[in-house]
Protein backbone atom coordinates (compact mmCIF):
# COMPACT_ATOMS: atom_id res chain seq x y z
CA UNK A 1 0.00 0.00 0.00
CA UNK A 2 1.00 3.59 -0.51
CA UNK A 3 1.06 6.05 2.39
CA UNK A 4 2.36 9.57 2.75
CA UNK A 5 5.02 9.52 5.44
CA UNK A 6 6.23 12.94 6.59
CA UNK A 7 5.23 14.37 3.23
CA UNK A 8 6.82 11.65 1.09
CA UNK A 9 4.99 8.88 -0.79
CA UNK A 10 6.14 5.52 0.60
CA UNK A 11 5.33 1.84 -0.04
CA UNK A 12 4.52 -0.42 2.89
CA UNK A 13 2.94 -3.85 3.30
CA UNK A 14 -0.80 -3.93 4.01
CA UNK A 15 -2.18 -4.24 7.55
CA UNK A 16 0.86 -2.58 9.08
CA UNK A 17 0.45 -1.41 12.67
CA UNK A 18 1.84 1.91 13.89
CA UNK A 19 4.30 -0.03 16.07
CA UNK A 20 5.52 -2.05 13.08
CA UNK A 21 5.97 1.10 11.02
CA UNK A 22 8.02 2.79 13.75
CA UNK A 23 10.10 -0.36 14.26
CA UNK A 24 10.85 -0.57 10.54
CA UNK A 25 12.07 3.03 10.66
CA UNK A 26 14.31 2.38 13.69
CA UNK A 27 12.19 4.77 15.74
CA UNK A 28 10.53 2.31 18.12
CA UNK A 29 12.20 3.61 21.27
CA UNK A 30 12.42 7.27 20.29
CA UNK A 31 10.52 10.05 21.95
CA UNK A 32 8.11 11.10 19.22
CA UNK A 33 4.48 11.80 18.49
CA UNK A 34 2.38 10.30 15.74
CA UNK A 35 -0.45 11.84 13.77
CA UNK A 36 -2.44 10.02 11.10
CA UNK A 37 -4.78 12.01 8.86
CA UNK A 38 -4.44 14.94 11.28
CA UNK A 39 -5.58 12.88 14.26
CA UNK A 40 -3.24 12.10 17.15
CA UNK A 41 -2.49 8.41 17.64
CA UNK A 42 -1.59 7.92 21.28
CA UNK A 43 1.39 5.80 22.22
CA UNK A 44 -0.79 3.33 24.11
CA UNK A 45 -2.55 2.37 20.86
CA UNK A 46 0.50 2.02 18.57
CA UNK A 47 0.26 -1.79 18.63
CA UNK A 48 -3.40 -1.92 17.67
CA UNK A 49 -3.58 1.02 15.27
CA UNK A 50 -3.56 -0.31 11.72
CA UNK A 51 -2.37 2.01 8.97
CA UNK A 52 -4.60 2.18 5.90
CA UNK A 53 -3.70 2.78 2.26
CA UNK A 54 -3.53 6.50 1.52
CA UNK A 55 -3.02 7.51 5.15
CA UNK A 56 -1.10 10.67 5.77
CA UNK A 57 1.33 9.86 8.56
CA UNK A 58 3.32 12.48 10.44
CA UNK A 59 6.06 11.54 12.89
CA UNK A 60 7.40 14.48 14.88
CA UNK A 61 9.87 15.17 17.65
CA UNK A 62 11.25 18.10 19.61
CA UNK A 63 14.11 20.16 18.21
CA UNK A 64 15.75 23.42 19.16
CA UNK A 65 13.51 26.44 18.78
CA UNK A 66 12.72 29.80 20.33
CA UNK B 1 27.22 49.66 63.46
CA UNK B 2 26.44 46.07 62.70
CA UNK B 3 29.17 44.05 61.08
CA UNK B 4 26.69 41.54 59.72
CA UNK B 5 25.89 42.03 56.03
CA UNK B 6 22.19 42.54 55.58
CA UNK B 7 20.84 40.85 52.52
CA UNK B 8 18.61 43.14 50.48
CA UNK B 9 15.04 43.16 51.68
CA UNK B 10 12.52 40.94 49.93
CA UNK B 11 14.96 39.32 47.56
CA UNK B 12 14.81 35.86 49.02
CA UNK B 13 11.42 34.89 47.71
CA UNK B 14 10.09 36.54 44.59
CA UNK B 15 8.93 33.67 42.47
CA UNK B 16 7.47 33.87 39.00
CA UNK B 17 4.18 32.00 39.10
CA UNK B 18 2.77 30.63 35.87
CA UNK B 19 -0.36 28.48 35.90
CA UNK B 20 0.11 27.92 39.63
CA UNK B 21 3.72 26.72 39.39
CA UNK B 22 6.53 28.71 41.02
CA UNK B 23 9.78 29.41 39.20
CA UNK B 24 12.88 31.07 40.63
CA UNK B 25 14.16 32.27 37.27
CA UNK B 26 12.43 35.00 35.31
CA UNK B 27 14.51 34.30 32.25
CA UNK B 28 13.01 31.85 29.76
CA UNK B 29 15.23 30.68 26.94
CA UNK B 30 14.86 29.13 23.52
CA UNK B 31 16.96 26.25 22.24
CA UNK B 32 17.26 27.25 18.57
CA UNK B 33 20.25 28.52 16.59
CA UNK B 34 23.00 27.01 18.78
CA UNK B 35 25.94 25.45 16.99
CA UNK B 36 25.50 22.09 18.70
CA UNK B 37 23.88 20.31 21.62
CA UNK B 38 26.82 20.98 23.93
CA UNK B 39 26.46 24.71 23.43
CA UNK B 40 22.69 24.43 23.92
CA UNK B 41 23.26 22.66 27.21
CA UNK B 42 25.97 25.01 28.46
CA UNK B 43 24.12 28.21 27.57
CA UNK B 44 20.85 26.95 29.04
CA UNK B 45 22.60 26.08 32.29
CA UNK B 46 24.40 29.44 32.41
CA UNK B 47 21.12 31.29 31.88
CA UNK B 48 19.57 29.68 34.95
CA UNK B 49 16.36 29.25 32.93
CA UNK B 50 13.82 26.77 34.22
CA UNK B 51 11.34 27.13 31.37
CA UNK B 52 12.83 26.31 28.00
CA UNK B 53 11.15 26.42 24.60
CA UNK B 54 11.36 23.68 21.97
CA UNK B 55 9.99 23.41 18.45
CA UNK B 56 8.04 20.45 17.04
CA UNK B 57 9.19 19.22 13.65
CA UNK B 58 9.11 16.14 11.44
CA UNK B 59 11.51 13.40 12.44
CA UNK B 60 14.12 12.76 9.76
CA UNK B 61 13.21 9.44 8.18
CA UNK B 62 16.07 7.12 7.34
CA UNK B 63 18.92 9.40 8.27
CA UNK B 64 20.86 10.41 11.39
CA UNK B 65 19.10 7.84 13.52
CA UNK B 66 21.77 8.22 16.16
CA UNK B 67 21.86 12.00 16.19
CA UNK B 68 21.59 13.39 19.72
CA UNK B 69 18.04 14.10 20.79
CA UNK B 70 17.36 17.56 22.21
CA UNK B 71 15.37 16.04 25.04
CA UNK B 72 18.46 14.08 26.14
CA UNK B 73 20.20 17.42 26.64
CA UNK B 74 17.24 19.48 27.83
CA UNK B 75 15.58 16.85 29.96
CA UNK B 76 11.88 17.23 30.78
CA UNK B 77 12.81 15.98 34.27
CA UNK B 78 15.03 19.00 34.83
CA UNK B 79 13.32 21.74 32.82
CA UNK B 80 9.75 22.81 32.20
CA UNK B 81 9.52 22.40 28.45
CA UNK B 82 7.53 24.97 26.56
CA UNK B 83 6.72 23.65 23.08
CA UNK B 84 6.13 26.46 20.62
CA UNK B 85 4.11 26.78 17.44
CA UNK B 86 6.86 28.64 15.61
CA UNK B 87 6.45 28.55 11.86
CA UNK B 88 2.65 28.31 12.02
CA UNK B 89 0.72 30.84 9.95
CA UNK B 90 -2.77 29.48 10.58
CA UNK B 91 -4.78 28.67 13.69
CA UNK B 92 -5.31 25.08 12.54
CA UNK B 93 -1.56 24.42 12.11
CA UNK B 94 -0.91 25.88 15.56
CA UNK B 95 -3.62 23.72 17.15
CA UNK B 96 -2.22 20.57 15.46
CA UNK B 97 1.25 21.44 16.68
CA UNK B 98 0.08 21.90 20.27
CA UNK B 99 -1.76 18.58 20.25
CA UNK B 100 1.30 16.77 18.89
CA UNK B 101 3.47 18.47 21.52
CA UNK B 102 1.14 17.36 24.31
CA UNK B 103 1.31 13.80 23.06
CA UNK B 104 5.09 13.99 22.68
CA UNK B 105 5.51 15.27 26.24
CA UNK B 106 3.13 12.81 27.91
CA UNK B 107 0.24 15.17 28.50
CA UNK B 108 2.23 18.27 29.39
CA UNK B 109 -0.15 21.06 28.44
CA UNK B 110 1.83 24.30 28.82
CA UNK B 111 2.46 25.72 25.33
CA UNK B 112 3.76 28.85 23.70
CA UNK B 113 1.23 29.85 21.08
CA UNK B 114 2.50 31.95 18.22
CA UNK B 115 0.73 32.35 14.90
CA UNK B 116 2.73 34.46 12.53
CA UNK B 117 1.55 37.01 10.01
CA UNK B 118 4.40 37.20 7.52
CA UNK B 119 7.99 36.14 7.08
CA UNK B 120 9.45 39.60 6.85
CA UNK B 121 8.28 40.87 10.24
CA UNK B 122 7.27 37.63 11.99
CA UNK B 123 4.65 39.80 13.66
CA UNK B 124 1.76 37.80 15.11
CA UNK B 125 -1.45 37.33 13.13
CA UNK B 126 -3.80 38.34 15.93
CA UNK B 127 -6.98 37.08 14.25
CA UNK B 128 -5.49 33.61 13.78
CA UNK B 129 -3.96 33.68 17.26
CA UNK B 130 -7.34 34.45 18.82
CA UNK B 131 -8.96 31.64 16.83
CA UNK B 132 -6.30 29.17 18.01
CA UNK B 133 -6.61 30.40 21.60
CA UNK B 134 -10.36 29.72 21.63
CA UNK B 135 -9.83 26.13 20.50
CA UNK B 136 -6.83 25.43 22.74
CA UNK B 137 -8.42 26.85 25.91
CA UNK B 138 -11.45 24.58 25.37
CA UNK B 139 -9.02 21.71 24.81
CA UNK B 140 -7.43 22.28 28.24
CA UNK B 141 -4.13 23.82 27.18
CA UNK B 142 -2.31 26.36 29.33
CA UNK B 143 -1.35 29.01 26.85
CA UNK B 144 1.49 31.49 26.97
CA UNK B 145 0.66 33.64 23.99
CA UNK B 146 3.02 35.62 21.78
CA UNK B 147 1.37 38.87 20.78
CA UNK B 148 2.13 42.41 19.71
CA UNK B 149 2.52 45.33 22.10
CA UNK B 150 -1.14 46.32 21.92
CA UNK B 151 -2.64 46.66 25.44
CA UNK B 152 -6.20 46.03 24.23
CA UNK B 153 -5.25 42.75 22.57
CA UNK B 154 -3.08 41.72 25.54
CA UNK B 155 -6.08 42.13 27.85
CA UNK B 156 -8.24 40.20 25.42
CA UNK B 157 -5.89 37.21 25.60
CA UNK B 158 -5.93 37.34 29.38
CA UNK B 159 -9.74 37.43 29.39
CA UNK B 160 -9.80 34.43 27.05
CA UNK B 161 -7.89 32.38 29.61
CA UNK B 162 -4.23 32.55 28.61
CA UNK B 163 -1.96 31.82 31.59
CA UNK B 164 0.62 34.38 30.44
CA UNK B 165 0.69 37.09 27.80
CA UNK B 166 3.94 37.71 25.94
CA UNK B 167 4.16 40.92 23.95
CA UNK B 168 7.13 41.38 21.66
CA UNK B 169 9.77 43.98 22.50
CA UNK B 170 10.69 44.19 18.82
CA UNK B 171 10.60 41.76 15.86
CA UNK B 172 11.81 38.21 16.58
CA UNK B 173 15.57 37.97 16.23
CA UNK B 174 15.97 41.71 15.59
CA UNK B 175 17.85 42.62 18.76
CA UNK B 176 16.27 46.09 18.68
CA UNK B 177 15.28 46.09 22.36
CA UNK B 178 12.05 47.39 23.87
CA UNK B 179 10.66 49.61 21.08
CA UNK B 180 7.50 50.68 22.86
CA UNK B 181 8.15 50.88 26.59
CA UNK B 182 4.99 52.90 27.21
CA UNK B 183 2.77 50.19 25.77
CA UNK B 184 4.65 47.46 27.62
CA UNK B 185 4.13 49.37 30.85
CA UNK B 186 0.42 49.79 30.11
CA UNK B 187 0.09 46.07 29.36
CA UNK B 188 1.79 45.26 32.68
CA UNK B 189 -0.39 47.69 34.64
CA UNK B 190 -3.59 46.25 33.17
CA UNK B 191 -2.68 42.63 33.69
CA UNK B 192 -3.52 40.06 36.32
CA UNK B 193 -1.60 37.26 34.59
CA UNK B 194 2.18 37.31 34.11
CA UNK B 195 3.42 39.52 31.28
CA UNK B 196 6.65 38.39 29.66
CA UNK B 197 8.49 40.17 26.91
CA UNK B 198 9.00 37.62 24.15
CA UNK B 199 11.34 38.45 21.31
CA UNK B 200 13.39 41.43 20.27
CA UNK B 201 15.91 41.91 23.07
CA UNK B 202 19.53 42.22 21.97
CA UNK B 203 21.63 42.48 25.08
CA UNK B 204 21.49 42.43 28.87
CA UNK B 205 20.41 46.06 29.25
CA UNK B 206 17.38 45.38 27.01
CA UNK B 207 16.36 42.56 29.33
CA UNK B 208 16.89 44.82 32.36
CA UNK B 209 14.72 47.53 30.77
CA UNK B 210 11.89 45.05 30.20
CA UNK B 211 12.10 43.99 33.85
CA UNK B 212 12.31 47.61 35.09
CA UNK B 213 9.04 48.26 33.25
CA UNK B 214 7.49 45.65 35.52
CA UNK B 215 7.45 42.64 33.24
CA UNK B 216 7.31 39.32 35.04
CA UNK B 217 9.93 37.76 32.82
CA UNK B 218 11.62 37.74 29.43
CA UNK B 219 11.77 34.95 26.85
CA UNK B 220 14.68 35.09 24.43
CA UNK B 221 16.65 32.93 22.05
CA UNK B 222 18.62 34.76 19.35
CA UNK B 223 20.13 37.33 21.74
CA UNK B 224 21.91 34.47 23.51
CA UNK B 225 22.43 31.91 20.75
CA UNK B 226 23.58 34.54 18.25
CA UNK B 227 26.08 36.23 20.56
CA UNK B 228 29.82 35.79 19.92
CA UNK B 229 29.99 33.85 23.19
CA UNK B 230 26.53 32.45 23.87
CA UNK B 231 27.39 30.96 27.27
CA UNK B 232 28.78 34.28 28.53
CA UNK B 233 25.76 36.13 27.14
CA UNK B 234 23.46 33.66 28.88
CA UNK B 235 25.13 34.56 32.16
CA UNK B 236 24.87 38.28 31.36
CA UNK B 237 21.17 37.93 30.59
CA UNK B 238 20.58 36.16 33.89
CA UNK B 239 22.12 39.10 35.71
CA UNK B 240 20.31 41.66 33.56
CA UNK B 241 16.99 40.04 34.39
CA UNK B 242 17.80 39.89 38.11
CA UNK B 243 19.08 43.48 38.19
CA UNK B 244 16.05 44.77 36.32
CA UNK B 245 13.66 42.92 38.60
CA UNK B 246 15.32 44.20 41.76
CA UNK B 247 15.38 47.75 40.39
CA UNK B 248 11.66 47.52 39.57
CA UNK B 249 10.86 46.29 43.07
CA UNK B 250 13.16 48.84 44.69
CA UNK B 251 11.34 51.72 42.96
CA UNK B 252 13.56 54.05 40.99
CA UNK B 253 13.99 57.77 41.72
CA UNK B 254 12.01 60.29 39.73
CA UNK B 255 13.74 61.92 36.78
CA UNK B 256 14.53 65.58 37.48
CA UNK B 257 15.85 68.24 35.18
CA UNK B 258 18.37 69.72 37.62
CA UNK B 259 20.90 68.44 40.14
CA UNK B 260 20.37 67.57 43.77
CA UNK B 261 23.55 67.30 45.86
CA UNK B 262 24.38 63.93 47.38
CA UNK B 263 26.56 65.36 50.18
CA UNK B 264 24.92 67.45 52.95
CA UNK B 265 25.47 71.19 52.88
CA UNK B 266 25.29 71.47 56.72
CA UNK B 267 28.65 71.40 58.51
CA UNK B 268 30.77 72.72 55.71
CA UNK B 269 33.92 74.42 57.07
CA UNK B 270 34.73 76.50 53.99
Amino acid sequence: MNITLNGTDSEYPDKLSASELLRSLGLADKRLALEINEEIVSRSTFDSHIINPGDRVEIVHAIGGG
Amino acid sequence: MSSVMQSPRNTTSDPLIIAGVEYKSRLLTGTGKYKDMDETRAATEASGAEIVTVAIRRTNIGQNKDEPNLLDVISPDKYTLLPNTAGCYTASDAVRTCRLARELLDGHDLVKLEVLGDEKTLFPDIIQTIEATEILVKDGFKIMVYTNDDPIIAKRFEDMGCVAVMPLAAPIGSGLGVRNPHNIRTIVENASVPILVDAGVGTASDAAIAMELGCDGVLMNTAIAGAQDPVLMASAMKKGIEAGREAFRAGRIARKRFASASSPLDGTFF
